[in-house]
């Protein structure tokens, strides 16, 4: 089967990217805005295409192929390694791809309503190409040095776009912080590349993980700490995988990152981009599964203490935005978690097929969650909870399709968040329990967290708005539209047909010992945001004020970006850079000052000597003929 | 006549031909027309040497052309290219048309500033294609010493001081270079017979081991000057901060690059074996420069003196490459110089036109250049993501075909000394972004800027080809990593055997 057309699929953002950022400023912004969508739906229909076409191929032994599309080598480094430029075709590249272009299209399309009539309207297009690009550049690498490099260009894109207010300080000083965060955190990608390639001499990932093959035997043997050689590259890997995820402790980033547009931060900062780090967990899975179990059980920790740490903080914040940031970040979470305990092969790999519809469904309603709010955010000018009430009644279509997605994140029965959540919670169940209940409190959280905001914004009091609130435009309800219903059915595809940790399909069911109580706390949470929130009262303040100690340390984050701007600045800027910077003028330049200064003053003190006066010169000559001639005196006399 | 000669001939006939102009315009217009055609040559070269390497020429040099010149000390006027020359050549050429259009407006003494220009081309020029190591070394100081008089005339802040400085910095690294360059002429005959200073011969022979560890630091320290090692760097932001625009281009751009150049065309390729013991020393030196001068820019308030120091850090990267001694390090750090050669050449361009605006370098008296400048603010930026090594352009491909390279080395020497040279990619975005931060994007901050008017013509045509060149690196690295590591192959199997 020829599948060298998906070429396309990351190409066609990229020629919209360059066309429309040569001619930005030089056509109009809506035709502009339209070059941008079409280009997208051309990419989206030619996905949907591949997944349709990818998963009725015939398998071998009953497992899907994994396919090379399309591959060139691009750069040799050595005999043995070289960078490609390919595109690989199985069945988690081919999901992302209809993740990626899905979201994508609609936040084009939702974007056109949203940003209308703002200054750089083509700009914001042309960087959402060249973020559609990147991405799907990155979702479907063939090596690994691919991947890093579309990495690299997906966080540039996160850049400019959370920088588009460029006039705005807040969104420089967060744009800034994200790149640097996630650049740190790349450092250790790349020195797990490094390692990793050095070690298994190659960065393809068919080679690379192949449970047969030879690279997965590579680098055993006790390196550091205990730890093989395999382990710490993998670690080191996973920690670009942290940073891009927004992770703990190098998720600072996330929730600045949301002074960008929001449909920006739908698209970037909640379905596609943090994503990539389970994506790329998920890519070098069964080199994870079979020779870095310990580094699995890292991903595992460091997702379970982010999903609670998350989801603890977004109890506390007011700004909508925020504490959708703080829920993407626990999600994530569970993805991580998810990988974190699933084994290799057959039903062990629960884990990863939960992570990747959790994946999935939570693109969806994430993006629901952030395009819904950004109507809000449209029709009320604010970002503060404090400011919104009541809008239940001004924006029904938002609120109908806000609630739905409240309700799958929160794990109802029936809707798409339900079925992948509980795979994930089964799956810890079996292998780690402590992980299993952090995650069901998380769950709890979640709920609770998510109604709070709902019924803060829909119901509650309302403020005195300035101009009455009103329904948005049609190009960003029908998203709306569309999300909420991807969010409701798309939880009703059987994912462990198509994608297992070995290619086969396995069989799955709900398990009532899990489904019930995840259900269950995840009313309690609803009922108790009811109770605090459904009407204006002093109860959440009682409640904060109990907990005073505990609600200012969460409300404060936890005061993370404190210990990071004592590290940066008060370490790195005054502890190493200014004194490096006086150490070079005061001591390295100085020194060589000096020694011209010695030169200058040598000569100095030997000019009187050229004085021009024949007397001097004479009593120099003299004495020298009589210290001459004293001396061979000397000698004579000596001898 | 060869085809190399005409890289010297045409910029003294250029020189003699801009002696006759009689006023700004036509002198700037014999200049461009001169380098204009250097620019074509350098096709031609081009398509020559493909000629030639297509055609099965499997020889080192090729294109060689040798001329007896002072006989008694077998001094001879030697050239031939290989595929690293003619990348230097090609650096060389677009530099100095971009360099030529961004002083399209020098009205003081055009003709001097021209004139001194254009003879430093011819020496760097003459270096390239240079294959005796006396004429290398005459082409040099060719190189050097307009440096002086275009400092110290045509620049700004303290010039005399900073010119002075410079000069006598490098002479400095010229006079350990004539030791290192005279002992390795004296030590080319070990068995008798006449001395030589032909590269490609000495490199046929072995010189003694004691010898070499001798002059190693010499001539490897001599041409680290000009290559802004760690610590003879100190010349490098005063005399860019002091420097016309495209002086510094040059400087930066290509004359900082003879270092790297000479660093393997001699000292690694003819004293191998004290490279090899010697290696380890100035691995610590270079690995310190690439943090140390990232760091150092962090804290810095003028435009120059971070473009300087950030060239420390890059450069370092250049040497550090180079003395990782295996094909695939040396080929990244070859990249590294043409990369880093046309991104600062970029850089200084853009400061240069920002000052000539603002009347400023100091970044926080700027602010929100991008709405008044978009042009060339949106042209820092890509030189920026260049500089912080974003994939797609040039930056991207030589760190990491030095960094792969390096960690071909398996021992924990190599480790970490890469690890921590590999860090330096945090430090830079940093101080990148800080730089965007401050000068390019929030508010306008000096009301006085709003009339500012963007990139004319010429700034517009010599902003564009740096971008492009970079681009095109970037985007399709392999012919020129191909070139370059067809050349290096002998280099290298020198260096491995006298592991």
């Amino acid at each position: 089967m020829n599948f060298t057309y998906t070429v396309l699929i990351p190409l066609i953002p990229l020629f919209t990217f360059l066309f429309l950022g040569l001619a930005s400023g030089r056509i109009k912004p809506q035709l502009g805005g339209l070059i941008g969508t079409t280009g997208l739906f051309i990419s989206w229909i030619l996905s949907l295409m591949t997944v349709f076409k990818y998963f009725s191929l015939e398998k071998v032994d009953g497992a899907y192929q994994q396919i090379i599309g399309y591959n060139m080598v691009w750069l040799n480094f050595s005999d043995k390694l070289h960078i490609d430029m390919g595109v690989f075709i199985d069945p988690i590249s081919v999901m992302m791809l209809f993740v990626v272009t899905t979201v994508s299209f609609l936040v084009h399309v939702y974007s056109l309503g949203y940003m209308k009539g703002e200054t750089g309207f083509v700009r914001f297009y042309s960087f959402l190409s060249l973020f559609s690009f990147s991405m799907l550049g990155l979702v479907l690498a063939t090596n690994i040095f691919q991947m890093y490099m579309f990495w690299e260009l997906v966080g540039v894109s996160s850049f400019l776009l959370i920088g588009f207010y460029y006039q705005k300080p807040s969104a420089v000083a967060a744009s800034k912080k994200a790149f640097i965060v996630t650049r740190f955190a790349d450092l250790g990608f790349l020195i797990g590349i490094l390692l990793l390639s050095f070690n298994t001499g190659t960065f393809d990932f068919l080679e690379l993980t192949n449970p047969q093959g030879a690279a997965m035997q590579t680098g055993s043997g006790a390196w550091l700490l205990g730890l093989s050689t395999m382990t710490w590259s993998l670690i080191f890997v996973f920690m670009g995988g942290a940073g891009k995820s927004a992770m703990f402790p190098l998720h600072i980033w996330l929730p600045d990152a949301m002074e960008g547009p929001t449909p920006v931060s739908a698209l970037i900062h909640a379905a596609t981009m943090v994503v990539a780090g389970v994506y790329l967990v998920a890519r070098l899975f069964p080199v994870y599964a079979l020779s870095a179990p310990v580094g699995l059980e890292i991903v595992a920790w460091v997702g379970a203490t982010s999903s609670l740490f998350a989801a603890i903080i977004a109890t506390t914040q007011f700004d909508i935005k925020r504490v959708l940031a703080y829920s993407t970040m626990s999600q994530i979470g569970y993805m991580m978690v998810g990988l974190g305990v699933s084994g290799y092969g057959g039903h062990d790999g629960l884990g990863y097929m939960a992570s990747m519809f959790h994946l999935t469904t939570h693109a969806m309603f994430k993006a629901l969650l952030f395009l819904g709010a950004g109507s809000i955010i449209h029709a009320v000018h604010s970002n503060v909870m404090n400011e919104m009430g009541g809008l239940r009644k001004y924006m029904p279509i938002t609120h109908i399709t806000f609630l739905i997605a409240c309700l799958t994140i929160a794990g109802i029965p029936g809707l798409s968040g339900f079925f992948s959540k509980d795979e994930i919670l089964a799956a810890a169940y079996h292998h780690n329990k402590a992980i299993f209940f952090i995650q069901m409190f998380v769950a709890g959280l979640t709920a609770f967290y998510m109604f709070r905001l709902y019924f803060r914004v829909f119901w509650n009091k309302e403020p005195h708005y300035h101009h009455t609130p009103h329904e948005s435009p049609l190009t960003m309800t029908i998203p709306l539209m569309m999300l909420a219903f991807a969010s409701i059915f798309i939880g009703y595809i059987p994912f462990s047909d198509y994608i297992s940790s070995d290619f086969k399909p396995f069989e799955t069911h709900i398990e009532g010992i899990i489904a019930i109580p995840s259900v269950l706390v995840g009313l309690i949470g609803i009922a108790i945001a009811w109770v605090m929130y459904k009407k204006d009262s002093d109860l959440p303040d009682r409640v904060s004020h109990g907990f005073r100690f505990f609600h200012r340390w969460a409300f404060n984050k936890f005061y993370i970006d404190e210990v990071y701007l004592f590290i940066t600045h008060k370490f790195v800027f005054n502890r190493i850079s200014t004194p490096i910077a006086w150490f070079d003028r005061h001591v390295i330049d100085a020194t060589m000052d000096g020694i011209g200064w010695i030169t200058v003053s040598t000569s100095r003190l030997i000019k009187p000597l050229q004085s021009g006066q024949l007397q001097k010169y004479g009593f120099v000559f003299l004495s020298g003929v009589i210290i001459m001639a004293l001396v061979l005196l000397y000698a004579a006399f000596a001898a | 006549m060869n085809i190399l000669s005409l890289f010297v001939i045409v910029p003294v006939l250029t020189v003699i031909g801009i002696m006759f102009t009689r006023n700004m315009k036509q002198t700037r217009v014999v200049a461009a027309a001169g380098m204009g055609i250097q620019v074509l040559l350098t096709g031609i070269l081009m398509y020559l040497y493909f000629g030639e390497r297509a055609a099965g020429n499997l020889a080192e040099m090729v294109l060689v052309k040798d001329i007896v010149w002072y006989e008694s000390l077998n001094i001879r006027y030697t050239v031939g290219v290989d595929g690293i020359a003619v990348a230097m050549i090609a650096l060389t050429s677009i530099i100095i048309i971009t360099g030529i259009f961004t002083s399209w407006e020098v009205e003081y003494l055009s003709r001097e500033f021209f004139i001194s220009l254009i003879i430093l081309s011819t020496g760097v020029y003459g270096f390239f294609i240079s294959l005796d190591i006396f004429t290398m070394f005459l082409f040099y100081e060719v190189a050097v010493i307009p440096m002086y008089l275009l400092i110290g005339i045509w620049g700004s802040g303290r010039k005399e001081y900073s010119a002075m400085k410079l000069t006598l910095m490098l002479m400095g690294g010229s006079a350990l270079l004539m030791v290192g360059l005279l002992g390795i002429y004296y030590n080319s005959a070990p068995d008798g017979g006449p001395l030589t200073m032909n590269i490609m011969e000495i490199s046929k022979i072995h010189i003694p081991v004691n010898v070499q560890l001798f002059l190693f630091p010499f001539t490897f320290i001599g041409f680290g000057v000009l290559g802004a090692l760690f610590p003879f760097h100190t010349w490098s932001p005063d005399g860019h901060a002091s420097a016309p625009t495209a002086v510094s281009m040059l400087h930066a751009g290509v004359l900082m690059k003879l270092g790297g150049y000479g660093v393997f065309r001699i000292a690694l390729f003819l004293l191998p074996d004290a490279a090899q013991s010697l290696g380890g020393i100035f691995i610590v030196l270079t690995a310190i420069s690439v943090v140390y001068g990232a760091f150092g820019a962090i804290v810095q308030k003028d435009l120059k003196y971070i473009n300087a120091y950030s060239s420390v850090s890059h450069c370092g990267l250049v040497l550090f490459g180079l003395l990782m001694m295996n094909k695939t390090a040396m080929n990244g750090a070859i990249l590294q110089m043409i990369s880093h050669g046309i991104m600062t050449a970029l850089f200084f361009a853009l400061i240069g036109m920002i000052y000539g605006r603002t009347h400023t370098r100091m970044i926080n008296e700027m602010g929100g250049l991008m709405k008044v400048i978009p042009f060339l603010s949106v042209a820092y930026v890509i030189g920026g993501l260049a500089s912080l090594g974003l994939p797609g352009l040039s930056g991207f491909v030589a760190e990491m075909t030095i960094f792969v390279g390096a960690f071909e080395h398996p021992d924990m020497f190599h480790r970490v000394a890469t690890i921590i040279a590999v860090s330096a990619i945090v430090i830079t975005a940093v101080y990148i972004l800080r730089v965007v931060g401050i000068l390019l994007l929030g508010p306008i901050k000096n009301k006085d800027f709003e009339g500012m008017k963007d990139a004319k013509w010429f700034e517009r045509l010599s902003v564009s080809a740096l971008i492009l060149a970079i681009a095109a690196i970037g985007i399709a690295p392999f012919w020129l990593s191909e070139m370059i590591g067809f050349s290096l192959d002998p280099i290298v199997s020198r260096l491995l055997a006298a592991l």
